[in-house]
């Protein structure tokens, strides 16, 4: 099966500073639902930002379907939703003027979106399960919802990939199994390839086949079931 | 009062400047950049002086320092070495320094500097309005085609730039457009004050909009609402216009709240 995601021998740091991550091999297969999970600080976002792109390794290389990921030339069928990035709304935007805002790289730059990507943007609404506030500002609706319309952003591009970092953040546990369980089915129904990033997996534990584990390097990567015990409560990655 | 050519020349000037000002705010507000305008006229006021010094029409020397000044700031704040509001004081301070100094330099400090500064009905002219119209039409007909990717890019920056949208490129045309609304805008509304007719429309209408097209549209109501009412105000009271349209503006903003305050109970 091809490769989605492929970090080789990949070293980082800010700046040319100390080194954030360490010796990253990792590979994703495309198809693949994949929880990336670590204490605060082990290196999460930077890792997915090194595997997207946005950052040049220190050593090593990453590389997206095969190709250098800063150069990645199908860049408008990645998902990402950055962490905290429902920060970002200031104005009154509607859930759909959210959602068709992950159309832009697919349907074009200019002027105004065509009926084809208006539908898409749609369905991408119902899919969440939000159609009935489609047209409301999203500053009215809770916390699980607005990480929902996020979602249903990043799934307007019709991505081969789709990156969540911390999409739970301020969500209640049913608005987090509701969420996991969305996952699964747009993985299962869509075959998109889903990184999942968040200090907890508990919510996303059933349905994932592969947890990576981040501290600095991967200092786990292997089915949920197989995590040695002490892994499994977050806290006792510190130690 | 409109049967007075100067007059309708400022009408006709103000009405661009009240429908370009919010819509370039409108995405600079969104970014929390809301300070930007102000800025970039500090760096305006440093060209109107070079334009004395030169001989040049001070609107085109204006403009092209705008957009070096709205160059600046944006190319500071991209590299992550400066933050934004410190890029912002450097510009600030740059441009109205060199302003004093360029004008004292040209011998014009008793020259009509309280007009650029806070705005005057009486020195458009006929080629300054044909100027603000070209560029005012220029630069809403560029809001109209990059509307889409502008409010992409303020709703998530990050999520853009993984996409593949060219995010350098549409914020220097932001840039751009910011510097151009400035120029437009300095004869009628003042160096000082234009930065205000950027954001408080904007504020204003958010407060009751629905959706961020509606927080655009009433923004752009509201931006020609204070500018013609501003303009008026100024020909019978002998105020200067860029404070009593900001001061509309800002009056708009109290009633709007006091609105979304009564809706919400
Ligand atoms: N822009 C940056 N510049 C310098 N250092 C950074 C930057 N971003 C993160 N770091 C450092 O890199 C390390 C890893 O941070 P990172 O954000 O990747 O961790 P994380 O696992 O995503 O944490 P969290 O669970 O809090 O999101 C931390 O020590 C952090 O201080
Ligand atoms: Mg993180």
């Amino acid at each position: 099966m091809s490769l989605a995601v492929e970090l080789r021998k990949l070293s980082f740091g800010y700046g040319g500073g100390p080194l954030v991550l360490r010796d990253v091999d990792l590979e994703i297969s495309a198809g693949e639902f994949v929880a990336i999970a670590g204490p605060n600080g082990g290196g999460k976002t930077t890792l997915m930002r090194v595997a997207l792109g946005l950052e040049q390794p220190s050593t090593g290389e990453a590389l997206l379907f095969g190709e250098p990921a800063a150069r990645f030339s199908r860049r408008s069928t990645l998902g990402y939703l950055a962490q905290r990035s429902q920060l970002g709304v200031d104005a009154p935007a509607t859930v759909r003027e959210v959602v068709s805002a992950g159309r832009l790289a697919v349907g074009g730059l200019f002027g105004p979106l065509r009926r084809r990507d208006r539908s898409i943007v749609t369905e991408a609404i119902e899919r969440v399960g939000l159609s009935a506030s489609a047209d409301v500002p999203l500053r009215t609706l809770s916390g699980g919802q607005q990480q929902r319309a996020f979602i249903a952003k990043a799934l307007a591009a019709e991505p081969s990939l789709l990156v969540l970092d911390e999409p739970t953040t301020g969500v209640d546990v049913d608005a987090q199994e509701a969420l996991a369980a969305l996952l699964d089915r747009l993985h299962r129904e869509l075959g998109v390839t889903v990184l999942y990033v968040s200090h907890e997996f508990g919510a996303v534990e059933r349905f994932v086949e592969r947890l990576v584990l981040v501290r600095g390097g991967i200092v786990f990567d292997g089915s949920p079931a197989e995590l040695p015990h002490v892994w499994h409560d977050p806290s006792h990655v510190h130690a | 009062m409109l049967e007075l050519e100067f007059m309708r020349l400022a009408f006709g000037a103000g009405l661009f400047v009240g429908l370009l000002a919010p819509a370039v705010g409108f995405f600079l507000v969104q970014r929390q950049l809301s300070l930007v305008g102000d800025g970039i006229g500090h760096v305006a006021f440093a060209g109107v002086a070079a334009g004395y010094l030169l001989g040049l029409p001070p609107v085109l020397t204006a403009l092209v320092a705008s957009i070096g000044g709205a160059g600046a700031i944006e190319w500071l704040r991209s590299r992550k070495h400066t933050a934004g509001d410190q890029a912002l004081a450097l510009v600030f301070y740059t441009g109205i320094a060199a302003g004093v100094v360029l004008i004292s330099l040209a011998g014009a400090l008793n020259v009509d500097l309280f007009g650029f500064l806070f705005g005057s009905i009486l020195t458009t002219t006929r080629a300054d309005l044909a100027l603000v119209a070209v560029l005012g039409i220029a630069g809403l007909g560029t809001i109209a085609l990059l509307y889409r990717a502008l409010a992409a890019i303020a709703l998530d920056e990050e999520g853009a730039r993984v996409a593949g949208v060219p995010v350098g490129l549409l914020n220097t045309a932001l840039a751009v457009l910011a510097a151009t609304t400035v120029a437009v805008s300095m004869r009628i509304v003042g160096i000082l004050l234009i930065a205000a007719l950027m954001v408080l429309p904007v504020i204003a209408a958010s407060r009751i909009a629905r959706s961020m097209r509606e927080t655009l549209l009433l923004g752009m109501a509201i931006g020609v609402g204070s500018v013609l009412g501003g303009l008026t105000l100024a020909y019978y009271v002998d105020l200067p216009p860029g404070g009593t349209i900001v001061l509309i503006a800002a009056a708009t903003f109290l009633i709007t709240s006091a609105a979304s305050g009564l809706r919400r109970g």
